[in-house]
């Protein structure tokens, strides 16, 4: 059989398990065979894992307008690095993506640059001002796969009533910054013994989960009050961002326990680092929802692993150097991580934490897909070969100088990771490639 | 540190002060306009008994002060230390006073120095002169006493060590070797 | 020489959690030596000749500066002041702009006064010089915290076993965060007391409360807090006669302490608001003894800091 690439004792491991060694012959965008064949491309991949290319529902990629932070090359290249294939970027930006012209042509934009793919999420209500609901079906259309007010919390609960029930009814997942605002009182971290402390504005965990229980009762109003909609079974109707709390964790829990239509995600840094953080006092560890407790981040493990958290989503968001030195109270919230968010799971949840592989892989790959109705990449004779070569052995520290984001600077910088991804193929094609070995 | 010898005793210490002491009536032709200020901490004690003296032999008490000059040292130079700032009470008008500064040991003249910038801090003397007991050599300035005890040649190895009965219980003068020296 | 050798000291002082109670005592002592120099008729000595010393105030304060700039110049350093009334950021500058911008004018050490928390430990890692915190937001004030003690000491001997009671907005008080770091440290136990939405959830060294009696029973000394009108609008105090009826220190509530328990105030005061006016005017004050005691705690931590310094 004649193919494009072969990668030659590749191990396989997907969201569904470890399948052992193989010889993947690629073409056409698609894995050709599992057993070999030629191509004038051949790479030995030893030691190396291949897994289906990972796929971010949560990144801020910052055009248009914000270019200086990040855009869409220099974000889609990060998450190239990064082994990430599919990225769903924020619509908070300048403007708002909140009409059909900006999703086409940000997608146009991005299938030019060829790096990682781009699904555009775009603004739930107009302008993201919580007010006028945007044009879902024409949103869809051009191209958009999920609609978010991300940036700005839904204070208006009748208005998010209304948006699920509009965006369901079109078929788009609508996705929550659940923080109650006047709970959250200001505060720039996690309010506790170490903001009380360090004398900052705190930002309690109750602000996360009293929101995500008004949300829920929202939901429950959409699927079973009068004139209630009947969803694609599987499918979720509000997913709840960047989760960060225990409480909120338990509260998901319960609701999907229910039968709720509810999902979530969790970022790298609310799995790898506490409030603790802060007593450093440096603006680089300032992000929404804030850093918690080490409490938190053992329960989000947990649901990590039961399938609570239905996947890992970033919150890339990376500022300029300068803002984020800037002082705790003005710096802007955020955490650059696309490029290193595989690497350090894989690290302090795989190998240190005894955390099974193929289900951190799922929440990278099938969680994502399935939760944007997106069919799940399997690694099978046929399947789309957009896919990822990765170095558990491989162990370097993270450098943020050597970023392919703008934003070089990184709260894991010097931590020594394993799992550095080797090659990112999007359809077939190599998009990013650390060593070529010809 | 090691005990050496003994450099000067009771007595001799009491004549080495009474001869300063009719030096410095000698020089001032009398005891008008003149005052002591003894330094931190033996400088006190010595400058005392030079005023005691002094109103023996001229029957007539003149004023004395004390000074201190860590503040005014040019070697602070080591953080951590812990700096021991004293009373400095000068209980009269030094403007056109003859002023005998009194201090224990001369050795590199810092503290000598130090103690220049202090009193002329507080007032303008028509003249200054340095007394000591101990002069025992090793000047980093350009600075000599006027009145000298007893001249003493040591080596930088060496610690001259003043005690007096005020401070110590006994007079004496005494020589002793650093350890690892 | 007399000196005794004592534990090296941080580079800084932002705040307490680099200082041991050693180095503590070292300042202290020496405070204690500085009040000699402020005793004399010439007020002034050499010993930082040669340094310049910046008082940055990107809040305005003009009590501190004053104190700050006092005690640098009666030890002789030079001394630059920039202060802006508004954050330098609203102009464009950032903090750290502003201060590299200022640190090419061979200063030696900064005071730094800001309204954001950790502004200083940022200050620190980008210029490496000796920095004072004169004040970080809601976080620390840590020559205010040694003032107190110095005073308190002055009047109450050790602090071991002695209470101390903090009254008023503990929750964005600098001055309470840094004494509840300090005063325990010195073997002083502290109560915090105030309205329940104007005290944190939690404050290492001190124990809450919301009754003003249990705070003040058997107080060895009492602290007021200046309280800062604009907690009003932000809804957390309903009235300023609400907050004289349950806080403030009144020569009736002084009873529940002991007998002549000194009352202390880092200014300025609101007569008539957080304490009954006549009070600050009666012996027990101890008001005037901090402001004077404040320039002696300032001396002896430039003294620390710079002393030996200079290459």
């Amino acid at each position: 059989m004649k193919g494009e690439i072969l990668i030659k004792n590749a191990k396989l491991v997907d969201g569904r398990g470890e399948h052992g060694q193989a010889d993947l012959l690629i073409g056409e965008g698609h894995i050709l065979s599992l057993a070999g064949g030629d191509a004038p491309t051949v790479l030995d991949a030893a030691g190396r894992v291949l897994s289906p290319g990972f796929f971010d529902p949560h990144a801020h990629l910052r055009e248009p307008g914000q270019e200086v932070k990040e855009d869409l090359k220099s974000g889609l290249t990060a998450a190239a690095r990064g082994g990430y294939t599919d990225v769903v970027s924020m619509p908070n930006t300048s403007p708002v993506v909140d009409s059909p012209e900006v999703v086409r042509a940000l997608k146009e934009k991005a299938a030019r640059i060829g790096q990682a793919r781009l699904h555009p999420a775009a603004a739930l209500t107009q302008g993201q001002e919580g007010k006028v609901l945007s044009e879902a079906r024409l949103l869809r259309e051009a191209g958009a796969v999920m609609l978010t007010d991300d940036g700005r919390t839904n204070e208006d609960a009748g208005v998010l009533a209304q948006g699920l029930q509009y965006a369901a009814s079109w078929g788009l997942l609508v996705s929550v910054h659940a923080e109650d605002a006047g709970l959250r009182r200001g505060g720039v971290m996690h309010e506790g013994e170490v903001s009380f402390r360090l004398g900052l504005p705190g930002n309690t965990g109750f602000a996360e989960a009293a929101r995500i229980a008004r949300d829920l009762e929202i939901v429950r109003y959409v699927v079973q009050g009068p004139g209630a909609l009947s969803l694609e079974p599987g499918r979720s109707l509000l997913h709840v961002q960047h989760l960060s709390t225990r409480r909120g964790l338990e509260l998901l829990r319960q609701a999907k326990q229910a039968g709720l239509p509810v999902s979530t995600e969790v970022g790298p840094h609310h799995l790898t680092l506490t409030d603790t953080h802060l007593e450093s006092l440096n603006p680089i560890y300032k992000v929404a929802p804030p850093l918690r407790t080490q409490a938190d981040v053992e329960a989000l493990l947990k649901g990590l692993l039961d399938g609570t958290i239905d996947c890992i989503g970033t919150d890339h968001a990376p500022h300029t150097q300068d803002e984020k030195e800037l002082d705790m109270l003005r710096a802007p919230f955020g955490i650059p991580n696309i490029e290193v968010c595989w690497p350090l799971l894989y690290t302090e949840l795989v190998l240190k934490r005894g955390f099974p592989l193929p289900t951190l892989l799922e929440r990278f790959t099938d969680g994502p897909r399935r939760l944007l109705g997106f069919p799940p990449i399997h690694l099978r004779e046929g399947a789309e070969a957009s896919l990822v070569l990765w170095s558990p052995a491989d162990e370097r520290p993270v450098e943020p100088h050597t970023f392919a984001s703008k934003a070089k600077y990184s709260p894991w910088a010097g931590w020594v990771l394993r799992g550095w991804p080797a090659l990112t193929l999007v359809e077939g094609r190599v998009v990013y490639a650390q060593t070529v070995q010809v | 540190m090691t005990f050496k010898s003994k450099l000067l005793n009771h007595e001799e210490v009491r004549r080495a002060l009474t001869r300063i002491a009719h030096e410095v009536i000698e020089k001032n032709k009398g005891s008008e306009g003149l005052c002591f200020v003894g330094i931190h901490t033996r400088g006190i004690s010595l400058a005392r008994r030079l005023a005691d003296l002094v109103e023996k032999f001229e029957g007539k008490r003149v004023p004395m002060g004390i000074l201190d000059i860590t503040l005014y040292r040019d070697d602070l130079t080591e953080i951590g230390l812990q700096p021991k700032v004293r009373e400095t009470r000068i209980p009269f008008d030094l403007n056109g006073k003859a002023v005998v500064l009194v201090d224990d040991v001369l050795y590199t003249g810092r503290t000598a120095r130090a103690a220049l910038d202090a009193l002329i801090d507080l007032g303008r003397p028509s003249r200054i002169y340095l007394a000591v007991l101990v002069d025992r050599g090793h000047r980093e300035l350009p600075i000599r006493a006027d009145f000298v005890g007893k001249n003493l040649p040591t080596a930088r190895s060496e610690v001259v060590k003043v005690k007096t009965q005020e401070d110590d219980g006994e007079d004496a003068v005494e020589l002793w070797e650093m350890e690892g020296a | 020489m007399s000196e005794s050798a004592t534990p090296t000291f941080p580079k800084h002082l932002l705040d307490f959690r680099d200082w041991s109670r050693p180095q503590v005592e070292s300042l202290l002592e020496t405070a204690q030596m500085m009040q000699e120099v402020l005793s004399r008729p010439v007020k002034k000595v050499p010993a930082l000749t040669g340094f310049t010393v910046a008082t940055v105030f990107f809040e305005p304060s003009t009590r501190t500066r004053l104190s700050f700039e006092l005690a640098a110049r009666r030890m002789s350093a030079d001394v630059v002041s920039f202060a802006s009334a508004t954050s330098s950021t609203t102009k464009g500058e950032t903090y750290k702009d502003t201060l590299r911008t200022l640190d090419q004018m061979g200063i030696d050490a900064y005071i730094l006064r800001v309204d954001a928390a950790g502004v200083c430990h940022q200050a620190f890692g980008w210029l490496q010089k000796p920095i004072i915190n004169a004040g970080d937001g809601w976080r620390a004030h840590p020559t205010q915290a040694l003032l107190d003690a110095f005073t308190l000491r002055e009047k109450l001997g050790s602090l071991e076993g002695k209470k101390i009671a903090i009254v008023g907005d503990i929750l964005h008080s600098r001055v309470a965060r840094s004494n509840a770091e300090l005063l325990p440290m010195l073997g002083a136990s502290v109560v915090a007391c105030g309205p329940a939405t104007l005290l944190p959830g939690h404050l290492i060294g001190a124990s809450l409360t919301t009754n003003l009696k249990e705070a003040l029973s058997e107080a060895d000394a009492v602290m007021v807090l200046r309280l800062q009108k604009e907690r009003m609008d932000k809804g957390l105090l309903p009235s300023l006669p609400e907050y004289i009826a349950g806080y403030q220190v009144t020569e009736e509530r002084l009873r529940w302490a002991k007998p002549q328990a000194p009352l202390l105030h880092p200014g300025p005061m609101n007569r008539d608001v957080e304490l009954e006016g006549s009070l600050a005017d009666t012996p027990r004050s101890l008001v005037e003894r901090q402001v004077a005691n404040g320039q002696a705690v300032r001396m002896a931590v430039l003294y620390h800091l710079l002393v030996g310094k200079k290459s």
